[in-house]
């Protein structure tokens, strides 16, 4: 299984407030998960460059992190940083909604 | 019964769910190893079904079991049920049971493309395997629908965690909101569809009664009625008491009736043990008192008793019980008398038959009472009293408990047509009835039936003393039956002319005696006068003897003087 977690860290990470910090859902390598990184992946480096930070999960390894943050549909993107927490479930194919869910005003 | 017909049905495995009631009606349990929906309206008491089949399954079957929870968090959960004696904090302390609170907040979630429950899956998959759990519960699933969009996915993922529990070889209760024309509001009886119980909780002129039925049961025979259940501090029982049947066993042993002339009338011994007893008459007959010599008899030879009144309160039925000489307060503080008094009112009849079953279940009293039942009828139908009743009498001839009903009749019905038309359902049937005659109200007693025992036919004048209840004989006579002062006026009367038939035989006994003595004086002087007679004619004789014998000597002298030749020859001539 690809570590996609570490292929996911956003680069010069400063250690401000206005760091987004996002965790990705998934249950293995499925087609929806793979699909959903790499829309995840697109839309940080246009909208958020620099200032984000994904941590992908795979319940597959820690089925016990499903609870944490009460994740059922596989893949949930969930916001943690800013506040208030948000979760956008589904592949992230519809880069609109994706926006309006993690509330990222889209650049001009 | 249920493992034979399992055994017999060899296809279909059930799990027993530790749930009074429950396990008769389906014949054993849940179908093993699939999935149940129980369905009902807000309140109807799924969520509890759901967590009862848990705890008793981890408590009495030692199968552990996951709650997953829709709505409620475990700490509200264990509060809830807390109040129905399960401890969870001791099952989930002992990984008996673990309970997923599953919280989804729609205002949080945007959907954005395809997505799956596999995050679901993996949580309970995890859950299951961290406690090797045997029973599932999910409640409610349907709130799923509520939170995550898409519900054409929901539904696909919905079909496949079904399967997924059914290849897994869980036992899942999976609960369901009831939907307006459907069994659930997202139509979840398509998925699970083995085994579906309705849940459902009517209000019929004020008063509410829980109902059970199972809808479907596939590879399985089930009881197919409305089961009343009841929801109490010993958690959920259903009632399905129809399916002993007819199959007690009976016993020959007699047990008095507290009233020596009752005794003597039903064959000299009394009722039969574990038969029922109908008491019925109008107000006022006596009906209570003899169902209180009923109990202190029980309660004399030990035997424990309940007493379920409907229209007294207990500290009323004692006092008044005292005042014909029958102290039930002593069977109290023995603890050999129970008494269970309810308004009829305060639930419904099956909630009612519910817990008279529980306290029956309880207390294990050999003898039963219950007064009135017809005023169980000011809650329910005819036919509802009727059929409870049954069920009741089936539970206590089961258990051989003899049991004694009273049923008011009412002044202008027949009297020998109870109210409730369970005057069948008696074995015995003591009828008290008033007799008016002359400005009088008596009561009298009668035996209408008594199966299987010689009985007596005759009417009894039914006394209320200060010593109990006494029976006597009624006057029966040319001027028919007579009751109260006008028994005892014509018992007077009786003892009257008797006196004076008795007076008159004297009379003549005395006239024959002086006539008797009259005749022997006659008699007697008879024969003194006979006596007389006889005394002198034997004077008279003797005279005469002397005189002959004079004249004979005067001869010879004569003869002598006159020189005759010889005596002999004056003897020839």
């Amino acid at each position: 299984m690809k570590k996609k977690a570490g292929g996911g860290t956003g680069k010069n990470a400063k250690p401000n407030a206005d760091v987004w910090e996002l965790r990705l859902y998934v249950a293995g390598q499925t087609p929806k998960s793979l699909a959903a990184f790499a829309n995840l992946k697109k839309i940080c480096e246009e909208h958020l460059k620099g200032r984000y930070h994904i941590e992908v999960v795979d319940l597959l390894k820690n089925p016990q992190l499903a609870s944490g943050d009460q994740i059922l549909a596989i893949p949930t993107l969930v916001r943690k940083l800013p506040a208030p927490l948000k979760k956008i479930i589904g592949d992230l194919s519809n880069t609109l909604r994706v926006l309006v869910g993690l509330d990222v005003r889209p650049k001009m | 019964m249920a493992k034979e017909k399992t055994r017999l049905l060899r296809g279909l495995q059930k799990v027993r769910t530790g749930i009074e009631g429950l396990d008769e009606i389906t014949n054993g349990g849940l179908p093993k190893g699939r999935p149940t929906l129980v369905c009902g309206g807000a309140g109807s008491g799924k969520t509890l079904l759901g967590m009862e089949f848990l705890v008793r399954g981890a408590m009495q079957f030692n199968e552990p079991g996951v709650f997953m929870s829709f709505e409620e968090s475990a700490e509200e959960l264990t509060k809830n049920v807390a109040s129905l004696g399960f401890d969870l904090n001791r099952l989930l302390a002992s990984k008996k049971l673990l309970v997923d609170y599953v919280h989804i907040e729609r205002s949080e979630i945007e959907e954005t493309g395809e997505y799956d429950l596999e995050g679901l899956f993996i949580r309970l998959g995890n859950a299951i395997d961290s406690i090797g759990a045997k029973r599932v519960v999910l409640d409610t699933i349907e709130s799923l629908f509520a939170g995550l969009p898409n519900p054409s996915i929901l539904r696909a993922e919905l079909r496949r965690l079904f399967r997924w529990l059914k290849k897994k070889g869980m036992t899942a209760v999976i609960t369901g909101e009831r939907g307006d024309n459907a069994l659930t509001r997202h139509g979840l009886e398509e998925y699970v569809s083995d085994c579906v119980i309705l849940l459902d909780h009517r209000v019929l002129n004020q008063i509410s009664t829980r109902r059970l039925r199972i809808v479907k049961y596939r590879g399985s025979t089930h009881g197919t009625n409305e089961f009343p259940f009841l929801i109490d501090e010993r958690g959920l029982a259903v009632m399905p008491i129809t399916s002993l049947g007819l199959k007690h066993t009976v016993t020959s042993q007699r047990i008095p009736t507290g009233i020596p002339r009752l005794d003597s009338m039903l064959g000299e011994k009394g009722y039969f043990r574990g038969s029922s007893i109908l008491v019925s008459g109008t107000a006022g007959t006596g009906k209570t008192s003899i169902a209180a010599h009923f109990i202190d008899a029980a309660c004399r030879r030990g035997e424990r008793s309940v007493f379920f009144a409907f229209e007294e309160s207990p500290s009323q039925i004692i006092r008044n019980m005292r005042s014909i000489g029958i102290d039930l307060q002593q069977w109290v503080g023995k603890g050999l008398l129970k008494f269970h008094a309810d308004r009829p009112t305060v639930y419904g009849l099956e909630a009612h038959l519910a817990s008279m079953h529980k306290y029956i279940d309880m207390f294990k009293p050999k003898v039963v009472v219950v007064d009135p039942v017809t005023n169980l009828s000011t809650v329910a139908s005819e036919a509802d009293v009727k059929s409870m009743l049954i069920r009741l009498l089936d539970q206590m001839k089961f258990s051989q408990i003899t049991a004694l009903f009273t049923t008011l009749t009412a002044p202008t019905s027949s009297l020998e047509l109870t109210e409730v038309g369970i005057s069948s359902l008696a074995d015995t049937w003591l009828l008290l009835r008033d007799i008016e005659i002359g400005g009088e109200r008596n009561r009298g007693l009668y035996i209408l039936k008594s199966r299987g025992m010689a009985h007596s036919n005759q009417i009894r004048e039914f006394l209320l003393t200060d010593k109990g209840v006494d029976l006597i004989d009624v006057y029966v006579g040319p001027s028919g039956v007579l009751t109260g002062s006008a028994r005892i006026s014509q018992e007077s009367q009786e003892r009257d002319i008797e006196s004076i038939h008795q007076q008159e035989l004297e009379r003549r006994k005395m006239n024959v005696e002086t006539k008797r003595k009259a005749l022997e004086a006659q008699i007697a002087s008879l024969r003194a006068q006979f006596q007389a007679e006889e005394q002198e004619l034997k004077k008279l004789t003797e005279q005469e003897k002397m005189r002959q014998n004079g004249v004979s000597k005067l001869r010879e002298k004569i003869a002598g003087m006159r020189k005759e030749d010889s005596n002999s020859e004056r003897r020839k001539r």
